[in-house]
C-alpha cells in the first residue's frame, strides 16, 4: 500500500475517539498477541488475495491496535482471508493472522456490524446448514442454498452441469449416522 | 497384489474425498492396500470443522474436530488424506494436549477421556518412510518421460501452533523422480488455490488459477500433481485458458507408476474435468 502524501482531514485518526479496549478484546478472543506485530508488511506482500482486500492484514492489525473497532470489523480483508497461512509462516513474529481474522469475523457478527462480503458469509452459512443436517457437507445442497440466497441461478451453470455429468456433484449427501449428536453441537449457537 | 497380512489403519477421508473427489479416495485406498495397509473408514465421522466452521464459529469448529478424535479407536493411527482436515484435526489435538479446560469440555461432550497417544498421520508421512520403487512391478520406472510440476497449495504453510512439525516440501519431487518422472521448476508450488472463494468470489480465483496453470505450461510440464482434493477441484474448474493441463492426484500417479492394475483405475480418470487419458495413454501408463 502506498502511503498517502496528502491525507484528508477526514482520514486522520482522531485519538480522542478510539476504543482502547478493542485490542485486548481481540487478543483474548483470538488467543494471539497481535502486539508482537512490528508492521514489516511481510504478510501483506505474501498474501495471494491482498489485491481483493480493502486493507492488507497488517493494516487491519494496526487498526485494531489503534482501537478503530468499526473500521476493522467492517473491513473486507477479514472475510477475503481463506486461512491459507502464507502470511503466518512468513511472519517473523509467528503471529497467527488467520486466527486473528477468525476472531474479527466472529466479533463483527456478534456486534451486528455491516458485513463487507455478504456473499462469503452466505456461503459459510450454507455450508454450516449442510453440516447441521448431514454432519458432512453436501456440495449440491450448499450450492443450491447459496444461489437461492443470492438470487443467482445462472453463473457457473455450465460448470455445474459438467461436474454433474462427471458425477462430481451428487444428488444424495454422504451422512453421519448420529445426527442428533451433531445437532447438539449447533444448539445455542446463533451462527447457522 | 498383496492381500494377506494387511495392517489396519483408521482412515478419515473428509467431505471432498468422499464426494467430489472419489477418484482421489479410491486411488488412495487401493494404493495403501497394495502397499500392505487396510484403510478402515472412521465410523460415523463428521466434517473436520474446516474453512466455514472455523471462519464463523471457532468453538463449533473445535467440537466438530474433537468429535472425530473421540470416535477414533486408540489402538491404531488415524490416517488423514486432506491437508485441510489434517490441520483442523491436529490443531484440535494440540489444543487438547495443552489445555486442561479444553480436555474437561471434551470429556463432558464425549464421555470419554482425551487420548494423548492417538497418532494423526497424513499419508505423506507414510510414503516418506518407504522406497516405492521396490513396490513397482519388475522394478520398472514407469514414469520415465513424464514431466510434471508439484503443487502443494497451502499444505506446506501451517499455523504457528504446528510450526515445529515436519515439513514435506520436496516430497512429491523426491518420490516421483525415484519412479522415473522429472520435476519441472516453477514458482507456484505453494501458491494457494483460492479454496472457498471459488464459490463466492470466482472472479478473484480465476486469474490466480490461470496464473498457476500458465506457470505449469511455461515450465514445460505435461501435468500438475496435487496433494489436496480442493486444490485439484479449483485448478480444474477455474482455469479459463485455452490450453489446459491435466491435473492428477498424487495417489493416482503413484498407483500408475507402480502398475497397480487396470481394473483399479476404472472410473478414476473419467471423473476429471480435464481429461488426462490422452497423456497417460501416450506414456503407456493406461
Amino acid at each position: 500500500m502506498k502511503p498517502k502524501p496528502d491525507a484528508k482531514a477526514s482520514e486522520i485518526v482522531n485519538l480522542n475517539q478510539l476504543d482502547s479496549g478493542f485490542v485486548s478484546d481481540v487478543i483474548r478472543r483470538s488467543g494471539v498477541d497481535i502486539n508482537r506485530c512490528w508492521h514489516c508488511q511481510t504478510c501483506a506482500s505474501g498474501c495471494p488475495f491482498v489485491r481483493a482486500m480493502d486493507y492488507p492484514p497488517n493494516r487491519v492489525i494496526r487498526m485494531v491496535q489503534l482501537g478503530l473497532r468499526k473500521e476493522a470489523l467492517q473491513s473486507s480483508g477479514i472475510w477475503i482471508c481463506v486461512g491459507c497461512n502464507t502470511c503466518s509462516i512468513q511472519c517473523p513474529n509467528s503471529i497467527d493472522i488467520p486466527a486473528v481474522n477468525d476472531a474479527l469475523r466472529q466479533m463483527a457478527m456478534a456486534e451486528g456490524m455491516v458485513v463487507a462480503e455478504p456473499n462469503i458469509l452466505n456461503f459459510h452459512q450454507a455450508v454450516l446448514q449442510s453440516i447441521q443436517r448431514h454432519g458432512r457437507t453436501h456440495k449440491l445442497e450448499v450450492m443450491m442454498r447459496y444461489k437461492l440466497k443470492k438470487h443467482d441461478w445462472f453463473s457457473d451453470m455450465a460448470l455445474g452441469m459438467k461436474m454433474f455429468a462427471k458425477r462430481k456433484l451428487e444428488l444424495l449427501p454422504s451422512r453421519s449416522k448420529n445426527i442428533a449428536e451433531i445437532r447438539r453441537l449447533f444448539e445455542e449457537k446463533s451462527t447457522a | 497384489m498383496k492381500t494377506e497380512n494387511l495392517i489396519d489403519l483408521s482412515y478419515y477421508p473428509g467431505c471432498s474425498l468422499k464426494t467430489t473427489s472419489q477418484e482421489n479416495n479410491a486411488s488412495l485406498i487401493s494404493l495403501f492396500r497394495y502397499l500392505g495397509y487396510n484403510l478402515i473408514e472412521l465410523e460415523d465421522w463428521n466434517c473436520c470443522g474446516s474453512s466455514s466452521a472455523h471462519s464463523v464459529d471457532t468453538g463449533l469448529a473445535f467440537d466438530l474436530a474433537s468429535r472425530n478424535l473421540a470416535l477414533a479407536p486408540g489402538e491404531r493411527p488415524l490416517l488423514v488424506a486432506c491437508p485441510s482436515c489434517l490441520l483442523r484435526l491436529r490443531s484440535a489435538y494440540l489444543h487438547l494436549a495443552e489445555d486442561a479446560s479444553a480436555r474437561r469440555h471434551y470429556e463432558m461432550m464425549w464421555r470419554k477421556p482425551f487420548n494423548p497417544k492417538l497418532q494423526i498421520i497424513h499419508f505423506f508421512e507414510f510414503l516418506d518412510q518407504i522406497d516405492l520403487l521396490k513396490y513397482s512391478r519388475d522394478g520398472i520406472r514407469r514414469l520415465e518421460g513424464l514431466k510434471f510440476v508439484p503443487y502443494y497449495g497451502c499444505m506446506l504453510a501451517r499455523p504457528p501452533i504446528m510450526r515445529h512439525e515436519k515439513n514435506y516440501c520436496g516430497l512429491m519431487e523426491k518420490i516421483l523422480s525415484n519412479l522415473g518422472a522429472s520435476p519441472g521448476k516453477w514458482s507456484f508450488s505453494s501458491r494457494c488455490c483460492g479454496t472457498f472463494l471459488t464459490v463466492a468470489r470466482p472472479e478473484v480465483v480465476e486469474p490466480m488459477v490461470n496464473e498457476i496453470i500458465q506457470g505449469a505450461i511455461n515450465a514445460g510440464a505435461d501435468c500438475i500433481i496435487t496433494a489436496c482434493a480442493m486444490c485439484h477441484m479449483n485448478l480444474e474448474a477455474r482455469c479459463s485458458l485455452k490450453e489446459k493441463v491435466p491435473i492428477l492426484h498424487f495417489s493416482e500417479i503413484i498407483s500408475l507408476a507402480l502398475g497397480i492394475g487396470k481394473s483399479e483405475y476404472k472410473g478414476w480418470f473419467s471423473r476429471h474435468l480435464v481429461d488426462p487419458r490422452p497423456l497417460l495413454k501416450a506414456l503407456n501408463l493406461l
